[in-house]
């Protein structure tokens, strides 16, 4: 297959324009602007690019939510990649950051917006000065400004640092934290579409999503919805780690068998091991077995399996990792990262690990797992954002497909516990004692 | 920061909760409002002083964004590298400069992890123990870069969440820069390096790593024989399609030891059918 957003990805100098011009950069720019905004939409519309960021939403519906006509409205790239699992974006603007600005301009021509931001995680020091340098070029250029290339678009583009807020990838948390706030999520509605950054009209999109827009220009959208299958058009970038002998960043199309991915490009687990589980989407994907190796990697197929394809991070465990130490990892992350305003995930998380190491060191019994699993039913759905779903899902998932394991590590860890050694009738008191 | 909870005494009853020593059951707020002090105030700029670097630079940031209050995360940001923290001092020069009030710079600070809050070594160490990078050995890792780094005043370990470098896990991100893989016995050589103020851990920094996929390298090698790169256009049939060997494509059997490189002529069937 060949590669287009990871095309000459490790050619020398990419992330200057002039190597960039030369592959032919802002081609597609000049193409957009010679079309109306409604004809570029119209040719993302046709494309079908569903969201790379984890919700899958198609980009050209969002980007229409907008509304028309002359106001201030804003376009956020989402670049705050905080997912366990995920650094597909991270390799993207630090070897490439012109195709992403290339797409944020065209984006933002296709839906009327005059400023736009890149929201880049704090911690990703080396990629937000790469970015910097190549918004200062593209200003030059005449690629960025007022009237860009003759037209009558015009657009500014910042680079904002984020500061170390996993919270802050949440569309509205992001908005807060842009707007100089503490990240928390907003409720919705209304909808950034609506009122976003700074109460305007916002459209918020992932790196991974405007970085595939320039091609989406550059073959046109029909022929761009002919790769990959269907629901699931396009390019994606999988980011494999964990249990792998060849942990990186891959472009596949959309569609092939999960196992080609984790098996064919990351090399599979480790001569000697097999695979537990592995996570499709990052730590907030529901985890799979290696029975489900076959499923298609799209968006579908996973939402079918239970789970999702979520931002394209696939985490693979093997056989030598106990699910409890996974499950806890997960928990204590999202317990760690979540922003406090909403009580059942502020509580469901910090319960959730709770129960976790009470397991751990032999203080609980099987009813444990179900109350644990009630909690996470009961995070789901009852919160402003998904941060305290993205820990219920995953952990809701262990818990089913893993139960027997869960069993039988509480049973052996049991009897090296103070509780394995007590009478049956001491033992309540005993758990609450030691808890 | 916070204290653990006291471990509870044996026989003391149902009733007796274990608490921290702020009184809450959970940990996180161990500093109590004053309620005797006044109210925040936006700082006099008379009577306080910025120095002028840094007042120049938050200008700056200011001047970026519709809502100058947009810059407090670029701003206090900046005035932790003039004061190693977020200081008292340090809030009250950005509140003066942006005409914030302290008290809403710390409450923003409180909820970022990369601004300090409290006094901390001029260089960080942020050893990522998620759960890719603590599959691969991040645990023993932490604790070797700690006991490396014990009484380095200036060197502050912490562990971190997921900062998107799975591919090189375990890894630790040096004052911003990525190394990775890192082995428990690189924990010396890290701490030696930032002392003596060398790049650190050089061949394992992340920068200089090349991209995993094949179908890049394919590309890249490909690219350099015949002197240029070539980049999507429009329509189905590319004639440098051939050129990629990439993955195979869904149609392929699936099986667990599917070859990496497939050789030019299987591509270019597989390219034409989905290009």
């Amino acid at each position: 297959m060949e590669r287009l957003l990871f095309a000459g990805i490790d050619e020398p100098g990419l992330d200057t324009l002039e190597v960039y011009e030369r592959r032919g950069g802002y081609q597609a720019l000049r193409r957009a602007l010679q079309m109306t905004p409604e004809a570029v939409l119209h040719e993302l519309e046709e494309s079908e690019l569903r969201g790379r960021g984890g919700a899958g939403f198609q980009m050209a519906k969002k980007a229409s939510f907008l509304p028309k006509g002359s106001m201030d409205k804003y376009l956020c790239c989402n670049a705050d990649e905080s997912e366990p699992g995920a650094f597909k974006d991270r390799e993207l603007m630090q070897k490439n950051p012109h195709q992403l600005i290339e797409g944020v301009v065209i984006a933002a021509w296709s839906a009327g917006i005059n400023r736009a931001f890149i929201y880049i995680r704090g911690e990703y020091v080396l990629q937000a000065d790469i970015l910097d340098a190549a918004v200062a070029e593209a200003e030059r250029a005449g690629y960025l400004g007022e009237r860009i290339l003759g037209s009558e678009h015009t657009l500014s583009l910042v680079v904002h640092r984020g500061a170390g807020a996993y919270i802050c990838g949440e569309e509205t948390a992001l908005l807060d934290s842009l707007e100089g706030k503490r990240g928390n999520p907003r409720l919705k509605p209304p909808f950034p579409a609506n009122q976003g950054l700074y109460q305007g009209p916002t459209l918020i999109n992932n790196v991974e999503t405007l970085s595939a827009v320039p091609h989406i220009l550059a073959m046109g959208g029909a022929d761009y919805a002919r790769l990959g299958v269907a629901n699931s058009t396009g390019t994606k970038v999988v980011s494999v780690s964990g249990h792998v002998q060849r942990p990186g960043n891959y472009e596949i199309e959309l569609g092939i068998p999960s196992r080609e991915i984790i098996y064919g490009l990351a090399g599979g687990p480790p001569e000697g091991r097999a695979i537990k589980c592995w996570f499709p989407g990052g730590s907030s994907a529901p985890v799979l077995t290696a029975e489900d190796l076959n499923l298609a990697y799209d968006f579908d197929s996973m939402a079918k399996a239970g789970s999702m394809l979520g931002s394209g991070s696939i985490i693979v465990i093997d056989d030598s990792t106990p699910i409890i130490d996974v499950a806890l990892k997960v928990a204590k992350f999202y317990r760690h990262e979540s922003c406090g305003k909403c009580t059942p995930c502020r509580e469901g998380t910090n319960w959730t690990v709770t129960m976790l190491e009470r397991i751990d060191a032999g203080l609980a019994t099987p009813m444990d797992l179900d109350i644990m699993a009630s909690v996470q039913d009961h995070i789901i759905g009852h919160c402003l954002c998904v941060l305290g779903d993205s820990m219920a899902m995953p952990i809701g998932s262990m818990i089913a497909k893993f139960r027997d394991e869960f069993e039988a590590h509480m049973e052996a860890a049991r009897h090296s516990s103070p509780l394995g050694t007590a009478p049956p009738d001491t033992a309540p008191a005993l758990i609450q004692g030691a808890v | 920061m916070s204290a653990e909870p006291a471990p509870r005494q044996a026989g003391s009853g149902p009733a007796a909760v274990p608490r921290f020593t702020h009184g809450s059951r959970v940990p996180g707020w161990d500093r109590a409002a004053d309620l005797e002090r006044d109210p925040a105030a936006v700082p006099d700029p008379a009577t306080t002083e910025v120095p002028a670097d840094l007042r120049r630079e938050i200008a700056e940031h200011m001047a970026k964004y519709p809502d100058r209050r947009s810059a407090v995360l670029p701003a206090l940001a900046a005035a932790q590298r003039v004061h190693g923290w977020c200081s008292p001092q340090a809030l009250e020069q950005v509140a003066c400069v942006m005409a914030l009030t302290p008290a809403y710079l710390d409450a923003v600070a409180t909820f970022y992890d990369m601004l300090e809050t409290e006094p901390v070594g001029r260089h960080s160490v942020y050893v990522c123990t998620n759960i890719s990078c603590s599959m691969c050995g991040a645990d023993e890792l932490l604790q070797e870069v700690r006991a490396a780094a014990a009484g380095e005043q200036d060197i502050n370990v912490r562990a971190f969440e997921c900062m998107g470098a799975c591919d090189i896990a375990p890894m630790a991100s040096v004052d911003g820069v990525y190394v990775g893989p890192l082995e428990p016995a690189d924990a010396g050589r890290l701490v030696k390096d930032i002392l003596a103020g060398r790049p650190v851990l050089e061949a394992k920094q992340l920068a200089r790593r090349p991209c995993a996929d094949p179908g890049v390298r394919a590309e890249q090698s490909a690219a350099g024989a015949s002197g240029q790169g070539h980049r999507a256009r429009a329509g189905a049939a590319n004639p440098d399609v051939s050129s990629s060997a990439g993955p195979p494509m869904k149609g392929d059997a699936p099986g667990p030891a599917a070859p990496i490189e497939r050789p030019p002529a299987a591509d270019g069937q597989n390219g034409g059918q989905g290009g």
